[in-house]
């Protein structure tokens, strides 16, 4: 058996679909290279080798008897531990979740993702309850990254984007609160997807801030990225937030190229606070796309403040009963913010809420002159692990609160985001992502930019050891 | 009064120290039905005043008594 480590997902599915592989040797290889290799990358909390391999054998038998498999037929994937997976309590990344019952029904993500033929093995580390950017979780141990395991993967899908990096499986799941997708991807050198707030249905999903809280994935090409995008959209009644929109499936189009799309860069405090190879990496993607212009969003960092108030508020209420009862048995650096987020006056959350839709308007008034705008994923590359603060600007500050200052004020407005990675080795020797962002309900926009510099060599990820 | 480097400020020009946060924190505590081990306090503190910090940036910026919240957003 070949190693398929770093065979793409739409490679896996064409061997399985022609004949030349079959599901169950492509998830015994991955369930090997689980076995061998994350004992260093802590990515997987759970493996679900049984259910893979009864998956992978039906998978098999459909086309044995010659029926039609779907675009992700025989693709191993795993999904962040804030998935409900039929079987496992979900954990969230917490010890105290640990104490719930199995879940009776998998997400319907993951429903849809294996109605495609994917098929599950496992779940993912995580920071605890998604309140982290840095992949460390006090219970479970951090993730570690593929490019150097004594760095951060950036969190919280901490594990989803070392599962994908180190070459596990080529495609994982995750959410993305404030950032939670766009810095493990970026850390990691992947591409990741935020679609727009409300276009996948978070149903089977642990939450942590029901108004910021989107789910979407992680892998090494765009095309795979299209390809589970498009398997994964459509409505749920069951998610109140979920846009009742018809399915924009944008596999069909990635390959219209960039011509007539007017691109620029943000500017103002999207350029400030960066460290070298951050600069290194916008510019890199504004000159192979050749942007000339540049755009201001108005008033960013009140935005990152109201982002950063509304998660603060909404997380704690959701864990306050928690909190009240066992708040020990929390990891401390979530549990310290979580009670300073319950103390906030309901007027400074109103506010923050107010802010969010002025800011909107704002942002979506610029988008009338562009189609699409760039900008820094993180202000660096992974930091080390246990790091607790860095130097932005000539300032100290916190790692974990600040490694999001780039993707906050985005998500705040429900923007869709393609984080890809840079594939130069003059941005350092780890990688690093710049976000391409798009007018709301417009992914395919951001995925075609996405695939354009992917096909012209500018964005790229990197094998681990590739050099 | 002078501001020092821990103080925050809030609306209206005033200033909390780290007694003042205290003091909140020992009040919110009881309102919320909390209990805050002696050994957590100066990381709530600490973050509390990032919070407030933060609170202030957002509440300097006026809004029309007409604008709306978001709190069910459509993107």
């Amino acid at each position: 058996m070949p190693d398929m480590a770093w065979r793409s997902a739409t490679e896996i599915a064409a061997s399985v679909t022609v004949g030349t592989a079959t599901a169950r040797a492509v998830v015994e290889a991955a369930l090997n290279r689980i076995a061998a290799r994350d004992g260093k990358l802590n990515a997987f909390t759970e493996v679900t080798a049984d259910r893979a391999r009864a998956r992978a054998a039906a998978i098999d038998a459909e086309h044995a008897a010659g029926n039609p498999l779907g675009p992700l037929a025989g693709v191993p994937f795993a999904v962040k531990n804030l998935f409900d997976v039929e079987g496992l309590p979900t954990r969230a990344g917490s010890a105290i979740n640990r104490e719930r019952a199995p879940a009776t029904h998998d997400a319907v993500l993951i429903t849809r993702l294996e109605r495609a033929g994917a098929v599950l093995v496992g779940a993912l580390n995580m920071g605890e309850y998604a309140y982290d950017f840095t992949g460390e979780n006090g219970h479970d141990g951090a993730s570690r990254n593929p490019h150097d395991t004594a760095r951060m993967t950036g969190g919280s899908s901490g594990g989803s984007g070392a599962a994908v990096a180190g070459g596990l499986v080529p495609l994982s799941l995750g959410s993305d609160t404030n950032g939670s997708i766009r810095v493990p991807a970026s850390l990691c050198g992947l591409f990741g997807l935020k679609p727009t707030f409300g276009r996948l249905p978070r149903t089977g999903s642990f939450p942590f801030v029901s108004s910021l809280d989107h789910l979407g994935a992680l892998a090494r090409t765009v095309g795979d990225l299209a390809t589970a995008y498009d398997a994964m959209q459509g409505h749920d009644a069951e998610d109140p937030f979920c846009a009742q929109r018809l399915e924009d499936p944008v596999s069909d189009v990635l390959d219209l190229g960039i011509s007539g799309l007017r691109i620029a860069q943000a500017g103002g405090y999207f350029r400030t606070g960066l460290m070298p190879e951050a600069v290194h990496a916008v510019r890199h993607i504004s000159d192979a796309l050749k942007v000339s212009r540049e755009v201001e969003l108005p008033a960013v960092g009140r935005a990152r403040a109201a982002a950063y108030l509304i998660t603060a508020a909404e997380g704690a209420a959701l864990h306050l009963p928690r909190l009240r009862e066992r708040a020990a048995d929390f990891d401390p650096e979530v549990r310290d913010r979580l009670i300073a987020g319950a103390m906030i006056p309901a007027a400074m959350m109103i506010q923050a809420q107010k802010f969010r839709r002025w800011y909107q308007q704002a942002v979506l008034r610029l988008f009338e002159e562009v189609d699409a705008i760039i900008a820094p994923a993180t202000p660096c590359s992974a930091p080390s692990l246990g790091q607790k603060t860095f130097m932005l600007n000539g300032e100290e500050l916190a790692v974990r609160a600040n490694l999001g200052l780039f993707t906050q004020p985005i998500s705040f407005i429900g923007l869709p985001v393609v984080a890809v990675p840079v594939a130069t080795q003059v941005a350092g020797p780890m990688p690093i992502g710049v976000q391409i962002i798009a007018p709301p309900w417009r992914e395919d926009i951001a995925l075609r930019i996405a695939r354009h510099l992917e096909v012209t060599g500018a964005a790229f990820a990197r094998r681990p050891g590739a050099g | 009064m002078a501001c020092r480097e821990n103080d925050v400020l809030m609306p209206g020009e005033r200033l909390m120290n780290d007694a003042d946060l205290d003091a909140y924190i020992d009040a919110s505590a009881v309102v919320l039905g909390l209990s805050i081990a002696p050994e957590w306090r100066a990381a709530v503190r600490a973050n509390l005043a990032i919070t407030f910090r933060l609170g202030a940036v957002v509440a300097a910026f006026e809004l029309p008594d007409e604008a709306e919240p978001a709190p069910v957003f459509t993107a």
